[in-house]
Order: structure tokens, then sequence, then C-alpha cells
């Protein structure tokens, strides 16, 4: 029988060494991460990773920011709780805030600053704020369905006319708060039907609202649930696009949603951020660059969109929509829509 | 580096011990913190209460997503299975025309991984794809969806996939020994009836292997599967995580994931004890089957299947990658990503490599029932999938080891579990196939164990090392939803910027990461994979 040998003791420290090969790359980024503003963000990198470059060249802030899924990013700092590393979280609606606001994760920002948004798009705890508003609509493809043909509401969308043809994104903040609005005005057991009727009308899934319009053009669906400002997007990258988005007329239907900010650290850089999303250029870069309407100060509309308080959205109030986001994830859960 | 002679104090008699000792420990501590996700996942699954945990897992839901999983499986293998055991019986038994370059070539859509692959499918076969562009003139304006779904994610994951079991079949036909089929062929048996009653039974071993192999695959995969959007058990995973606040349900359903991928293993074993052994080393070559007249028929099957899963999606990569460059898109981000990618596959490989030494030497040399069960033990990531493993982490470092949190470190840690098993198997193989003679004849020149390992197992092994290392190199710079969701922000490798360009539709800005991946991955798929295999009696 042959011993294992002698001096194998050599191999553990070869273990060490190569953890600690690993090492210095670790200590390096968190020796860069102590200086930098850790930003998580619901929203794209196309979308506000250039204003947020912006913010660094005039502020000398240096930011990292970690883009991911609203709902995912929010339930990440859930999880996280104290150990977050995050200093400041975009989130792509204002249900996601609430919720992390309702959980005591987010720190009081200055009343004088808030008050530059009106007060149905920030946090009546004055802890979030919304930065650009959004509204819900209907893209389609006008030569596959013609706008005559269009679902009114969304019970309209379990329409057997649809079947197969329509785009959801079940994972996406933005369908989430969506469907919250939904329970808030017509409560649990309607959105369950809701839900059933949309997940046994086979819709396709994606994982963003960009997908979905992308899907719309590339002909994949004929229409989907998105946010209004991915389609203008969509048309400056290609102006042959022929694809429209509708305002449904439903209660719920459509409604305006707010992509807002939420601060997690007492860091003075991170409330330097938000003055700076707050700001004239940060609020032109909303509705020149991502074709959304601002939300402060009175910075006029890029595109033809209906007024800001014309949508067909009811009188909400956020907080009961954050309050009801938790249930209507587990009904989107229980719906199958998602797996 | 830190040389032997440093340690190797004189006193050898004393040290024998523990020496053993020091291996043993290292083996066992890879063995335990190689399990640190498989345990955490159900720690974390029912930390929400049992009942819960068995409602969520005992659900219709559940059933109907593993049967959809499994349905999915199910078809991979028989699409992926018959064009494996044809290609490889035409190149290493027909007189098929260019056979030596087919054979390294057919097995080349391994330099894709599963998420490019999707992405140059689906912006190929898309409803207005480029073969829609090009049908266009004959009026075809949307092609049928089966680029996506069910027919979308068994096409891709089939035709991208097979290499696995071509590659043991190819090498299980070069050792069958010809003689059982001529012999069956003089008793005057059709050729076809020889293939199934001759050949094939001898192929099941390589079969079964590689059948385990891509149903692992198949399970575990996320990227392919999230672009033609098929809600397989991953993707149903990640959906959770993603979308809902409370991430129990993601860890229960891993947990049930696991469980299935347990039982796909243990039956592949099952399976394969009841094998008999067949006699190898064949005697002769073995005469060439004339195709004849189905000699054009076999080159277009092949030349059409190679088409779809090698030129179209290089070609198309290629092409938007041009055109994003002329576009002006900046090179600069996908160049530091490709230095990421290779830093961190690199350090991954190097100590993957270095722990599956104790592992290895303690299990080979050692030989006891511990030393197996370590060696067992270390496996643990073969049957977790990478999503699984990410997954546990963030729950085990968010609440224990928050300075791990959102650092290279834990997700050095996550590959190294995933794609350990890889390293180790071939260390034990190298190992096993050294005589211990060597090492004992050195010993007893006087040579203490430490010179013994340095100048004579590492150099004898060391063709085995480099292979595990490339291997594990190779997967790492592939892997997708661990590195999602464990990477430091900010830390986008390849992987990472062609998924996101990929989740926002933008197919243009995948192209450069996806080609420079593409070509990185094919130096190691050639040396270590396609080489050994197919060029080694040529």
């Amino acid at each position: 029988m042959s011993s294992p040998g002698r001096n194998f003791g050599i191999l553990l420290l070869l273990v060490v060494l190569a953890a600690a090969g690993c090492g210095p790359e670790t200590a390096d980024n968190e020796a860069v991460s102590e200086r930098a503003l850790i930003v998580y963000s619901g929203r794209s990198e196309a979308l506000v990773g250039p204003l947020l470059e912006a913010f660094e060249r005039e502020s000398a802030v240096r930011t990292e920011v970690r883009y991911g899924g609203t709902s995912e990013l929010a339930a990440t700092i859930l999880e996280e709780a104290e150990n977050s590393p995050a200093d400041l979280f975009l989130s792509q609606d204002a249900a996601a805030l609430g919720a992390l606001s309702g959980a005591g994760r987010l720190m009081v920002l200055d009343r004088a600053l808030l008050e530059r948004v009106p007060h149905r798009y920030r946090s009546n705890r004055d802890d979030w704020v919304g930065l650009s508003g959004r509204a819900r609509t209907v893209v389609y493809e006008p030569s596959r369905i013609s706008e005559a043909d269009l679902p009114e509401s969304l019970e309209a969308v379990g329409s057997p006319a649809y079947r197969g043809r329509f785009g959801v994104a079940p994972t996406n903040g933005s369908f989430q708060a969506h469907m919250a609005v939904y329970r808030v005005l017509h409560g649990a057991d309607a959105l369950e039907r809701l839900l059933a009727a949309i997940a046994a009308n086979e819709p396709q899934t994606y994982p963003k609202n960009s997908a979905i319009v992308e899907g719309v053009i590339a002909g994949e669906i004929d229409l989907g649930l998105v946010n209004h400002y991915y389609l203008w997007r969509a048309k400056r990258e290609d102006p042959s696009v022929t694809a429209r988005n509708y305002f449904m007329t439903g209660p719920g239907a459509s409604f305006v949603n707010a992509a807002g900010v939420g601060v997690l650290s007492d860091r003075p850089a991170a409330r330097e951020l938000v003055t700076y999303l707050l700001s004239e250029t940060a609020q032109r870069y909303f509705t020149e660059e991502t074709y959304e309407y601002a939300l402060a100060g009175s910075v006029p509309q890029s595109v033809d969109l209906p007024p800001l308080g014309e949508v067909g959205s009811p009188d909400l109030d956020f907080a009961e929509v954050s309050a009801a986001l938790e249930e209507t994830l587990r009904a989107i859960d229980r719906s199958g829509l998602i797996r | 580096m830190v040389t032997g002679t440093s340690l190797a104090v004189p006193g050898a008699w004393a040290r024998r011990p523990s020496a053993a000792v020091c291996t043993a420990v290292a083996a066992s501590l890879t063995a335990l913190l190689a399990n640190v996700p498989l345990v955490y996942i159900f720690v974390r699954a029912v930390e929400a209460g049992v009942e819960r945990y068995a409602d969520l897992v005992f659900s219709a839901q559940t059933w109907w997503l593993t049967s959809r999983s499994l349905l999915l499986v199910l078809g991979v293998l028989g699409l992926a299975l018959p064009v494996a055991v044809t290609l490889a019986w035409l190149v290493t038994r027909t007189d098929l025309p260019g056979r030596r370059v087919l054979a390294v070539v057919a097995a080349l859509p391994l330099v894709f991984p599963s998420y490019v692959a999707a992405l140059a499918w689906v912006s190929v076969w898309g409803p207005r794809g480029l073969a829609q562009k090009a049908l266009a003139p004959l009026g075809v304006e949307l092609l049928p969806a089966w680029a996506y779904g069910y027919p979308g994610a068994w096409l891709v994951l089939s035709l991208f996939t097979y290499p696995y079991a071509y590659l043991l079949v190819v090498a299980a036909l070069r050792s069958v020994d010809p003689a059982a089929e001529e012999a069956a062929r003089s008793l005057g048996k059709k050729r076809w009836v020889v293939f199934f009653t001759t050949v094939l039974p001898q192929l099941k071993a390589a079969i079964f292997s590689g059948s385990l192999l891509i149903a692992l695959y198949t399970l575990s995969d996320f990227g392919a599967v999230s672009i033609v959007r098929f809600n397989t058990f991953t993707l149903s995973i990640y959906n959770a995580y993603q979308g809902l606040f409370d991430r129990s349900t993601a860890a229960s359903l891993a947990t049930v994931l696991v469980a299935v991928t347990i039982v796909l293993i243990a039956t592949e074993g099952w399976l394969s004890s009841r094998l008999r052994p067949w006699r190898r080393k064949p005697t002769r070559p073995p005469r060439r089957v004339r195709l004849g007249r189905w000699k054009p028929l076999a080159l277009t099957g092949v030349f059409a299947l190679l088409t779809v899963n090698l030129v179209t999606p290089l070609v198309v990569i290629v092409f938007w990658a041009a055109r994003a460059l002329a576009l002006g898109n900046p090179v600069g981000a996908a160049a530091e990503a490709a230095v990421r990618s290779l830093g961190v596959a690199g350090v991954t490989a190097v100590v993957a490599v270095l722990l599956s030494l104790p592992v290895s030497i303690w299990s080979v040399r050692g030989g006891s029932r511990l030393a197996g069960l370590a060696q067992r033990a270390s496996y643990s990531g073969y049957a977790l999938p990478g999503l699984v493993i990410a997954l546990a982490l963030v729950f085990f470092a968010t609440r224990l080891t928050p300075a791990l949190y959102q650092t290279a470190t834990l997700l050095v840690f996550a590959y190294v579990v995933r794609f350990l098993p890889e390293a180790i198997s071939a260390t034990t193989a190298s190992l096993r196939a050294l005589a211990p003679g060597f090492e004992e004849a050195a010993r007893s020149l006087g040579n203490g164990s430490w010179a013994v390992l340095r100048t004579v197992t590492l150099p004898l092994i060391r063709p085995g090392l480099l292979a595990g290392g490339g291997l594990v190199f190779l997967t790492t710079m592939k892997e997708l939803p661990a590195t999602l969701i464990l990477r430091p922000t900010g830390f986008d490798t390849l992987s990472v910027r062609v998924w996101t360009a990929a989740s926002e539709g933008i197919y243009s800005q995948a192209a450069l990461p996806s080609l420079i991946l593409v070509l990185v991955a094919a130096v190691p798929v050639f040396f270590l994979i396609v080489r050994p295999v197919l060029m080694e009696r040529s």
C-alpha cells in the first residue's frame, strides 16, 4: 500500500494561496466601491446610463451601477437587509419604492426638494420621489391588427381573439404595478380572475417591456402591454417602424406610473444624485431622450402624448398600490404566468 | 511562488502521518465547501416553514413544470442521440468523403454557449428574421413562430448539444472490436441488422453517459430557454427569483430541480452498472462500409446540419459584429468584459485544479472509504445547476458572510463548486493511469514526499491537469446565470453583456461579445476536446 506521501501540507498552502490569488482583485473592488456610489437600477443601462455618466462628469462623484429588474432589486434589498451595499435605488415603478418604504428601508429626503414633484408622485413619508412618468399602453402592429380590434380594457385581453397573439412581461415591475393598481380598484378576486384569463390565453412572456416592443416589431406577437415610451425609442432607432401605441379606456386599464428614486444610505453623494435627477437638465433628458413625462418643474413634452392629467388614470393612491404589491406578486405566481 | 524547500523540513519519518492528515484535511475541506450551496438551498427553502415548503413543492404547478422540463429533455435526447450516433458512425465506419475533416467540424458547435446559439437562431428563424428577409421576394411576410417555445428550445438544444454524445460515441466506436460485426456479417445478417444487434449494444455505455450530459445540460440551461421563451424549471426559478419579493419560492423550486437532477444521475448510474463489459482494443481497423448510392444523401444531410448549427450562427454573429463596428459601437466595453471573463475563468481554472489535487490524491493513493466519500461529495456541483448555486450563495452570503457578498471571490467560489467535478475527473484519471511504482522508486532513492510530488507526480500528470483546467476555463467563460446573479456591481463579463443586450432585444449589441466568446472558446474546445478524441489515430 503506497503511502499518500509526506509534506502534502503544501497542498493546503497552495489552496490558501489560490484563494488569496483572487484576494487582490477583491480588495481592489472594495477599495473602489468605498469611493463610488452604489446604485441599484431597475431601469436599464440604455435608459439611465448616459444620465448617470453626465452626473459623474458634473459632480466628480463616481457611481457603480448594478442593473437588474425593479422587483428583483427590491427583493434583493429586502433580502440584504442591513447588509445592503446599495446607496440608492432607481426604480421603474412607484409601487416597489412604496414597498421598500413600508419595510422601513428608505431614508427621509429633504421636503423642499420633494415638493418640486406633484404630491401624487412621491412618498407621503418623504422617503422616495418620482422622477419621470410613464403611461401603460398597448403597443400593436396596425398591419396585423386594426385599432378597432384592440382591447378596450384589461379584461378584454383575456378574449379568445387575442389567443397567443399578445405579449406580457410578468416579472417586470411595470406590469406588476399595473396588476396591483387593478387589485386596488377591483379587489383581490377580480385580479385572480383577470390573471387566470390572461394566463389561459397563451400570452408570450417577455423579461422586459423593451423586448415586447421588439417582439411586436419582429412579428412574434401582434400586441403587448407596455409602457408608452419604448416605442418612441424604437422609432428613433429605426424610422421605418410602423407599430403604434393605444391607450385603453377601461378603469385601471391605463394609468401613469412614476419611475423614481429612494435613498438607502446617509452618504451625502446619494442626496446629491437625487437633487441632480430632479434638476431641469435631468428632467429634460427624461422627456427628450427617454420620451417620458417630466415630473419636476415644467419641462414640456418632446413627443405627441396626451397631457399627464388626461391619461385615463383614476385618482390613485400609490401607498395603497404599494401595499397591494406583495399580494399581487403572489397572485401572479399562482396564475402560472411565470412558471 | 512558494518553493518546496522552504517547507520541506527534514525529519521524514515524523512527518509521514501528518502529511497524510494534511491531504485528508484539504480534501475534506474541499468536499465540505463544495456542499455549502446544496445544504444552504434546503435551509433557505424550509426557512419559511415546512408547511409552506410542502405546499409549494407538491403543487400541481410543480408537477406540470417538472413534466414540461422532462418532456424537453426527452425531446432533445430523441433528436440529439440519433444525430450523434449517425454522425459518429458515418465518420468512423464509412467511406464518407472528407470524413476526417467532418469528424472534427461536427464537434465544433460546442464553441457556442447556448444563449449565443439561441440568439443567432431566433435572429435567423424568427418570424421576421433573416430567413424571412431572404424569402420576402417570394411574398413571405412572416414565418411561423416555431423558432420560439418548445420547438425552438428543442431544436436549439438538440442541434447544439449532440456533440457531447457524439464525441463519446466516436471514441467508443473506435475501441470496439470489429470481429463480432464481421462474424455476424459472415453469418449472412443484413448490414442494418448487424448495426442494431451487434454494434449498438456495444455503444450503450457511451450513449448513456452522453445522454446524461445532454440531459443535465438541458435541465440546467438558462440562456437558450429564456431567449426562445420556453418556461422550464430553471427559467421558472429565475422568474420567481426576479419577479417575487418572497424568495422562498425560488429556493423551494430549486430544491425540486436538484432532486430531479439527482434522480437522472442515479438512473444513468444504475443503467450503466448493468452493462456487460465488452472486449476493448480492436484487433484490426474495421472494414469501412461503402455508402454507394447513399453517399450523396449522407453528405447532404451532414452539410445541411452543419449549415444550420455551425455556419449560419457564425455568419450571423460576424455579420452583426461587423455592422456594430461599422456603426461605431464602442469596442472598449466588450474588450473590458473580455478581460474580466478571461480573468475570472483563469483564476477559477487554477483554483479548481489545485483543489482537485488533494481530493484525487487522497482517493486514488489513499483508497480509504472516507476518501472515496470526500471525492463523491466534491462532485456536488455536477447535480447543481449554476442558477441554484448562485441562489444558495446569495442567501448564504447576505446572511452569514456579508464581506464576501458581491465580490469576485464569491463568484469564483460558485464557479469552482460548479466545475470542480471536471477538474477532479481529469486529475483522478491521470493519477490512476500513473503506476505508483514511479513515486515509490523516487522515494526509495531518498527523496522527500514533496520532492516526489514536485519532480515525479506533478510533471507526469501535467497533461491531465492542463486538460482539467482547460475544461473548467471553457465552461466558466460560457457560464451565465451564476454570473448574472453573483457578479460584483459593474462587473460585466462577456456572457453578461450578451445577455443584457439580448434581454433588451438589441441583438446587434450582443454580437461583439458573442464573437469574442466563441473565438476564445474555440481554443480549448479544439485542443482539449476535439483533438484528443478525434485526431488521436489519424
